[in-house]
């Protein structure tokens, strides 16, 4: 048959899906054309929103880690997370102002360095948080997952929806944390330094930054440190220690690794404490970074880290990391040069075209058969 | 005809026709307050998004939560068309909107015929195509749309006020249906070959972006009278409770109808195992698109009823919290019943909105959603697979296929027997 050159041309540009790639390309050049745009009118202002948009990826990083570690060991999505993160937030908030135990190393040692005791004592706050919402999760998990473990999938969902509806409502009522917005009081005075090409100069208060400088405060330096930290600390729980490694087997296959003679849920329980002791530990640092704290903070973050973990992959570690940094990004750089009210619609967008490049995440490996 | 008049249709459309009946007379005797009565109508129109959502979900497995988002755009699109009748005593909405659905769907469903042929064609160049099309045909409507408005109007005009009032409703509530599948169709092309969970988290952003953009409707899209945060007021409150009725009766009879035809098995057959189907020759993507569209156009003419309820629309009525309502309600009901959906949606809206705010007592009203998710907690702890798990009633049941089926009643007018 004699097939004129364009009907060829055609035809190769549908086996190739060339229409579909070229509609994305376009899209994405936009986008990295926009950010050009942006670092060539005013590079500081450009490295300025990526230094936000680290401390909120920072953030959602250790929130999004609860969710890849839960959904890659029993697939379940712990919407109630997010909750986890808001009590976590608000035990910090009564440890520092009901009981101020950010002070305590003063109390007992009135010698040692005023640097050294609020460390002392912001890491105590901090180890309480996660381990009242390491509490937390477990009594959830027993409770609300635990039996459904047999049960279709989606029951579980609803389960956690519903405690998420429970957590929310329940932090609203009058008696405990109360409905309204309550401004968070830092353990730690803000230090914002200006670091510019003639050196670093730290800002007084009320005092305009020289030009061409890039403001970075101390609150953003503990949120990368403390992530980093616990990101390495869950590295190592989950590559080194035993407990890792069964969790690795149970994630991989249950039913063998109960018969290799591994406790199946407390291994599940122990994944759910360690996700929400991060999930806190975030919800402090995030309290920190913009304090004011009220019953539905956790629901926004929450949603957004758990898209971070999709995006990257959901059930992978670092894709959750990853995730999270670009999501940071992504939020801070559209409500920076594109609209500032479409930067969710913005962070959505990407994770549908990510998906639609990579359908499991940048990270995820591809699925496997349904069981 | 012989099914037609069968006993479980007849016992199926009379018990529907007395509930209606009572349901009515209790309403105009005033005996339901209008309390009550609006708690029924939010209960029905639960329980066609959750139908919708049950096709998807329960018979086709696709697990979607962005039945809302396709719920928030039949609403909108609905209430702009009543209210641009209503206000501004134009027809150009429901014109334009009834011109642009019908020029793309054909232009959809033609373009869909010729490029079924196409061999290699990936769903993202469909999709690309298909967009294009549908922008260029609604601008191509738009255009037409004012042209033509004036004379609709005044031939709308010529009927009672009334009447004329009716028709501008549920052509608003049928095309903003209309819109929401259309919309759904492009937005499931690309997006229907993810796994599940990633379909679900896909579909969850739809819903968000929707909402997001609904907060600027009038900034960013230029619809004025939707007013963007503030929420859209003014809207004719024309929902009464004879359309909810006559809409759940028709979504139930057309989903049954459907799940007992060979499409509705094919539908079946994708949510039982993927691979086994398409062994057997069906076109996974074509099915899930099919079921997918479906229940968005069910969820778009709940919207549209919705939004004639109050006669307000607010974006946060669409907040992505609210789209695990239907999840919610289909698990509770049982996943592929839809007799247990329409239970629970109607159980649902009596337990959240009605008995869950009077009946709590002084001081504890704020325990109203601490106690909701407590009973959902219990039901679901008691009752995994849903209260009514796959039980039907008669009427809804399916019919095994008879497997020994001659090849003589094939071509017979058998409405079992439709071939796709």
């Amino acid at each position: 048959m004699n097939t004129s050159p364009i009907v060829l041309l055609i035809q190769k540009i549908i086996k190739k899906g060339w229409l579909g790639k070229t509609f994305l390309a376009l899209i994405t050049l936009l986008a990295i054309w926009q950010i050009i745009v942006a670092l060539q009118a005013n590079p500081s202002l450009f490295l300025q929103q990526v230094i936000n948009g680290l401390q909120l990826g920072f953030v959602y990083a250790l929130i999004a880690l609860g969710y890849t570690m839960v959904y890659g060991i029993v697939r379940l999505i712990n919407f109630a997370h997010g909750d986890v993160f808001m009590f976590g937030a608000f035990v910090s908030f009564y440890s520092i102002t009901r009981f101020q135990l950010h002070t305590w190393p003063q109390w007992l040692f009135p010698s040692i360095p005023h640097g050294l005791g609020l460390i002392i004592g912001a890491i105590t706050v901090m180890a309480i948080s996660m381990i009242a919402c390491a509490l937390l999760a477990i009594v959830v998990e027993r409770i609300a997952y635990k039996p459904l473990r047999s049960a279709p999938r989606i029951s579980a969902l609803i389960t956690a929806i519903g405690i998420s509806f429970f957590l929310e409502y329940f932090a609203a009522l009058n008696f405990v944390f109360s409905p309204n917005f309550i401004t968070y009081k830092r353990p730690v005075e803000v230090v914002t330094w200006a670091i510019g090409l003639n050196g670093i100069t730290t800002l007084g208060n009320g005092k305009a930054p020289p030009d061409g400088t890039i403001l970075f405060s101390n609150i953003a330096l503990i949120i990368i440190l403390t992530s980093v930290l616990l990101m390495f600390g869950l590295q190592f729980i989950v590559k080194k220690t035993r407990i890792g490694k069964a969790m690795r087997s149970v994630a991989y296959d249950k039913q063998t690794a109960r018969l290799m003679g591994i406790n199946t849920d407390a291994i599940i329980s122990t994944t759910f404490a360690i996700g929400a002791a991060l999930a806190g530990a975030a919800g402090m640092l995030y309290a920190i970074a913009f304090p004011q704290i009220f019953f539905w903070m956790g629901i926004i973050p929450g949603l957004k880290s758990f898209v971070a973990a999709v995006l990257g992959g959901i059930g992978s570690i670092p894709g959750a990391f990853i995730g999270a940094l670009i999501m940071g990004q992504a939020e801070v750089l559209s409500a920076a040069y594109i609209s500032t009210p479409l930067r969710d619609a913005i962070a959505f967008s990407i994770l549908i075209v990510v998906l639609l490049v990579r359908p499991t995440g940048i990270f995820g490996e591809p699925e496997r058969e349904k069981a | 005809m012989k099914n037609i008049f069968s006993k479980s249709t007849l016992w199926f459309l009379g018990s529907a026709f007395l509930i209606y009946a009572v349901l009515q007379i209790l309403v105009s005797a005033e005996i339901l307050n209008s309390f009550w009565n609006t708690i029924i109508r939010i209960g029905g129109v639960m329980a066609i998004v959750s139908i919708g959502l049950n096709l998807i979900y329960g018979f086709n497995g696709q697990f979607s939560l962005g039945q809302w988002g396709f719920y928030a755009i039949g609403a909108y699109a609905a209430a702009d068309v009543t209210y641009r009748w209503q206000i501004n005593k134009s027809a150009d909405g429901m014109v334009v909107l009834a011109l642009a659905t019908l020029l793309s769907g054909f232009a959809i469903l033609w373009l869909r015929k010729r490029l079924s042929t196409v061999r290699g064609l990936d769903p993202l160049s469909a999709f690309t195509i298909y967009l294009a099309v549908t922008i260029i045909l609604s601008a191509l409507a738009w255009w037409l749309g004012t042209l033509i408005s004036p004379t609709v109007t005044n031939g709308l005009n010529l009927l009672p006020a009334a009447v004329a009032m009716q028709i501008v409703f549920v052509s608003g509530v049928v095309f903003g249906a209309v819109v929401a599948a259309e919309i759904s169709f492009l937005f499931g092309l690309p997006i229907l070959s993810l796994g599940s969970d990633y379909f679900g988290i896909a579909t969850l952003g739809f819903s968000i972006i929707i909402k997001i953009l609904l907060d600027n409707s009038d900034t960013l899209l230029g619809f004025q009278e939707m007013k963007g945060a503030r929420g859209m007021v003014g809207i004719p409150k024309e929902t009464s409770l004879f359309w909810v009725f006559i809409f759940l009766v028709l979504v139930v009879v057309i989903t049954r109808n459907l799940l007992r035809s060979s499409y509705g098995r094919a539908v079946i057959s994708v949510r039982e195992d993927e691979i086994a189907a398409k062994a057997m020759g069906i076109d996974i993507a074509e099915y899930k698109i099919l079921a997918f569209v479906l229940g968005s156009f069910f969820a778009g003419l709940a919207g549209g009823l919705y939004a004639h309820i109050n006669g307000f629309l607010h974006p946060n009525t669409f907040n992505f919290i609210k789209s695990f309502d239907p999840m919610i309600i289909i698990v509770f009901g049982g996943l592929g019943s839809i007799s247990g959906t329409v239970f629970a949606a109607f159980a649902w809206a009596l337990i959240l909105e009605g008995v869950l705010r009077l009946f709590l007592p002084q001081g504890f009203e704020t325990w109203r959603f601490v106690v909701y998710p407590i009973l959902l907690l219990i039901t679901m702890l008691l009752r995994p697979k849903g209260i009514f798990g796959d039980y039907e009633i008669p009427f809804l049941r399916q019919v095994l296929p008879k497997i020994r089926k001659t090849s003589e009643t094939k071509g017979t007018d058998s409405p079992l027997e439709a071939h796709p």
